[in-house]
């Protein structure tokens, strides 16, 4: 279905900055929702089994979208991003930090960059996160690759019955 | 230590001398020469360094010579590609809202 859509993904360990390059074959307008409505945003922002649950979401700038990841066995982990400048259907940036499910921030956080772009009918995404510190960054790519595994087994779970009936 | 790594790779000192050691290993006063730093400030570095195992120490007869651990490195290249992957998976999913919310419209 994304045969042959465009997907670039750089990091640069010494400037702690994660570039990724997606094209998507729609219009600009429904991608700009699906980055920025919560309801369209629960459906896709958390590789499955994980589950993205926002609890608000107020997409304005000093506004904040509180949300957690939800593992299959219930496990959350909860980040604050907090809007910090939107140029409607063209940017918008957010600070995003880790939390605990009381919202109490932590210290460290990184700053995310989108960037929205039409031709052809399909939309161009770049987005573009800067990590305070490489520990900050270490943790992304931790948490991230948590979500990685769980993601293999689901793969695997669906795998086996086919192998089975083999 | 993971986090280790990431703060040896952290100071650009410490990126040069893993820039140098990749090319060839080296006795510590020759690492020294490519830096303004005290020879004591280079073998801190070389002991972080070393302590995150991203290179290692080999004596031949008298000298120690420090080289890169080549597999450490790989296995920082191995976390950012599964972070890669996360964002694929991200993609993808959201290439299928898309379809969905598409196909709905019509």
């Amino acid at each position: 279905m994304n045969d042959d859509l465009l997907f670039d993904f750089t990091v640069d360990k010494a400037s702690k900055t994660v570039t990724m390059v997606r094209e998507f074959a729609a219009e600009l307008s429904l991608v700009w929702d699906a980055y920025t409505k919560p309801e369209i945003l629960d459906q896709w922002w958390a590789p499955k089994p994980m589950a993205s649950r926002t609890k608000f979401m107020n997409f304005e700038v000093g506004g904040r979208r509180f949300y957690a990841m939800v593992s299959p066995d219930g496990e959350e982990r909860w980040s604050i991003q907090k809007y910090t400048s939107i140029s409607p259907k063209t940017n918008f940036k957010f600070f995003s930090v880790f939390a605990d499910k009381d919202e109490n921030p932590q210290l460290q956080g990184s700053e995310w960059d989108f960037n929205f772009s039409e031709q052809n009918g399909r939309t161009k995404v770049i987005i573009t996160i800067y990590n305070e510190s490489l520990a900050r960054m270490e943790r992304m790519i931790e948490m991230g690759t948590l979500q990685g595994c769980a993601m293999q087994f689901k793969n695997l779970e669906e795998l086996l019955p086919t192998l089975s009936q083999k | 230590m993971r986090r280790d790594i990431f703060q040896a790779i952290a100071d650009p000192t410490r990126r040069a001398i893993i820039a140098l050691v990749a090319l060839q290993a080296m006795t510590p006063n020759a690492i020294a020469e490519h830096f303004d730093t005290t020879r004591q400030g280079v073998s801190k570095h070389l002991r972080i360094l070393t302590e995150c195992e991203l290179i290692k120490q080999e004596h031949r007869g008298r000298e120690i010579y420090y080289q890169l651990e080549i597999d450490k490195m790989k296995e920082i290249d191995k976390w950012l590609n599964q972070y890669r992957i996360i964002w694929e998976t991200r993609f993808n999913q959201l290439d299928n809202v898309l379809a969905t919310i598409k196909k709905q419209k019509k």
